[in-house]
């Protein structure tokens, strides 16, 4: 988990990208290459349901692909091997977290070098489900905080959060809509007083201007459709394209303060 | 370990929406405060008389109940055994029980000042009751329905367009019911500041699985008193089909504390359990996670969810309401599992013996009726849930059964 603090103790960039969709070992090394300080790598799940189309589209490429769990956790393992210093994130829904039970999960997270879990559906109100292992085996688990999460429900949410905050900056799904600079920084702020963890934006952020203006207020700021985007458009092609798109905004995001 | 079995089955779910192990609120943060105040409101309308009191006057006036209770008697004589009752839920307004639970769902919607309804639909038939009670009331009704079912369910698409309804077909993933209900959820976590989501079955994030539950509820508290009205006793066994399991378990829950009534769920076998083409995720599924509950679900070994399949639309969702998850690790209530082509059996038969055509839905519960009430004495008392008439269905039945119209 110092591989997550690491990461932010400077503006930090996060990337995410969907495993399983196009090459996903070479679209990996291209964010890294581009300037990603952190890795989220996506679980595809058939029912994405706080997902926007590019990323329930990604998902689905994925699955057809015959994604297993398996083939997920070989691909972390293998980045692992070729970034030893890079944090490592899956992101995902329950079910393929818990399918196999929540100690299994935790158990093959921590044996191919995952630093933290974001699992969408797991509210602090279910941590039982799945957060108990996690801890267990030392990966963090990283909860979302959002635009409807009031003062008096933060302490709920940060309580039993590890690794990072990953502020939703938009009530919705993930994909096109941008949120306000100035709310952010107010939602960033708040989040702030009440947690000594960093603080990642997330939902919306396509361009290296929008990266930059939350890199000024945050200690990450996360993209993922416009990424995931790329690699639908450009299938196995797609490393350039990411590596070009990752190192605008790690320059902006790198550059902010 | 022995568990102390316990006092009443009635009592769940707990203060965290939990059924047992199933149920609770697995949900994006984004919707957790907006579930947490739902359950505020629901607690509250719960306490005030003059919620169910509108409740009950609109059930009574517009709705058309209470629903009679009918007895079968030339179907019993066809199958032979058991006394085959039915509950009438098939001749409420709009020809289904969903609307029970809508016109409880849109008075808790205008409660909480929302001023737009959305909601997911398999068959058509929750579609139009919530097209029904927003047109009612004036609101504004947004309708996801998967591609796959607007194409073969037009006469309800047709019918929600007529009642002002935008039905939004929905084209990700396998296209049916699942799909539409992930589309519900994500325009309800853009919208939650104005927008209802009425979900139409026993299932979703707690509170929904109780309130779908209480509304429905209503079916099976007339019945027990109509039964005992007209034979002075409690029936022996009680079958109702299920998809996600609201008319089940509104003719179930009242009578889950007689011990001497038994219960048959009924899912949707379609082409046989063997293969991979039914919706019977209790009898052929695993405990799992999906659309804000625990439950049991189709789905392969690494917990991706498998379309469902069934001749009829309205039930062939993944899925089940996870107080049935519940029910049937407690032992309470037995669950069982009909094919297409029982299915159609029961639907003939119910037609040449009553005169009451109905829903493949309840088809399956009528098939699931004609196995068991054989092998039940004369003076054996059946009562299945006729929860749906089958005006929409007869361009699916033609179609199976090879004519053309
Ligand atoms: C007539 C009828 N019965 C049953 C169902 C299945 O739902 P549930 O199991 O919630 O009763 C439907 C769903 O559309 C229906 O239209």
């Amino acid at each position: 988990m110092t591989r997550i603090s690491n990461a932010f103790s400077k503006p930090a960039l996060v990337c995410f990208v969907t495993a399983g969709d196009g090459d996903t070992a070479a679209n990996l090394d291209a964010l890294i290459e581009g300037g990603a300080d952190v890795i989220e790598l996506g679980m595809p799940f058939t029912d994405p349901m706080a997902d926007g189309p590019a990323i329930q589209e990604a998902n689905l490429r994925a699955l057809a692909k015959r994604t297993t769990t398996a083939d997920i956790f070989a691909l972390a393992a293998q980045f692992r091997l070729r970034h030893p210093d890079v944090p490592l994130i899956l992101m995902g829904y329950a079910n393929p977290m818990i399918r196999r039970g929540p100690e299994w999960f935790a158990d093959e997270c921590a044996k191919a070098g995952v630093d933290g879990v974001i699992c969408v559906d797991i509210p602090p109100e279910e941590d039982q489900a799945l957060g108990p292992a996690l801890r267990a085996k030392g990966v963090a688990p990283i909860r979302l905080a959002t635009p409807t999460t009031d003062a008096k429900r933060l302490p709920q949410v940060l309580e039993g959060s590890d690794g990072f905050v990953y502020y939703v900056s938009v009530a919705g799904i993930t994909g096109k809509q941008q949120a306000a600079t100035a709310s952010i920084e107010d939602a960033v702020a708040k989040l702030k007083a009440s947690t000594d963890l960093p603080i990642a934006v997330g939902f919306g952020v396509r361009t290296p201007e929008q990266a930059s203006a939350i890199a000024k207020v945050a200690d990450g700021v996360v993209v993922g459709s416009a990424l995931v985007e790329l690699v639908g458009k450009h299938g196995a092609n797609a490393p350039s394209a990411l590596k070009e798109l990752t190192s605008a905004l790690a320059n902006a995001v790198h550059s902010a303060r | 370990m022995n568990k102390p079995s316990p006092n009443s089955f009635r009592t769940q779910p707990d203060e965290r929406g939990h059924f047992g192990d199933y149920g609770g609120r697995y949900v994006a943060e984004t919707l957790m405060p907006l579930i947490l105040d739902l359950e505020k409101e629901y607690r509250a309308a719960q306490a005030d008389p003059a919620y169910k009191a509108e409740f009950d006057d609109l059930l009574e006036h517009y709705v058309g109940r209470p629903s009679p209770l009918y007895h079968a008697e030339r179907l019993t004589e066809a199958v032979g055994g058991a006394q085959i009752w039915f509950k009438r839920d098939e001749l409420n307004h709009t020809g289904a029980h969903k609307i029970n639970n809508c016109i409880g769902q849109i008075l808790l919607a205008i409660r909480m000042g929302k001023t737009r309804i959305i909601a997911e639909t398999g068959a058509g038939q929750h579609g139009v009751a919530t097209a029904t009670v927003c047109a009612r009331f004036g609101l504004p009704c947004v309708i996801y329905m998967g591609a796959t079912d607007v194409a073969r369910q037009q006469p309800n698409v047709f019918r929600m367009k007529l009642l002002g309804a935008e039905v939004v077909p929905v084209t990700s993933g396998g296209a049916t019911l699942k799909d539409a209900m992930n589309e519900g959820l994500r325009d309800w976590v853009a919208n939650v500041h104005d927008t209802f989501y009425i979900i139409g079955t026993a299932a979703g994030p707690h509170p929904y699985p109780e309130m779908v539950r209480d509304f429905q509820s209503v079916i099976g508290t007339e019945a027990r008193a109509q039964m005992l009205d007209r034979t002075g006793r409690l029936p022996d066994l009680l079958v109702a089909c299920i998809g996600g399991g609201s008319n089940a378990l509104g003719l179930f829950h009242p009578f889950l504390d007689d011990a001497d009534v038994k219960m048959l769920g009924v899912e949707a076998a379609g082409h046989g359990l063997d293969g991979d083409e039914h919706a019977a995720s209790l009898t052929g599924g695993a405990p799992g996670v999906l659309h804000g509950n625990k439950t049991y679900l189709l789905q392969d070994e690494d917990g991706q969810i498998t379309d469902g399949h069934s001749i009829s639309a309205g039930l062939d969702y993944p899925g089940i309401g996870p107080e049935h998850a519940w029910l049937k690790e407690s032992g309470r209530v037995d669950y069982t599992s009909v094919t297409d082509d029982e299915a159609l059996e029961g639907f003939q038969l119910l037609c040449r013996t009553e005169g009451i055509i109905p829903a493949l839905e309840p088809s399956h519960a009528i098939a699931a009726v004609a196995k068991v009430a054989k092998e039940m004495p004369d003076d054996a008392i059946i009562l299945a849930n006729l929860c749906g008439r089958g005006d929409k269905d007869i361009f699916t039945v033609a179609e199976a059964l090879g004519v053309d119209i």
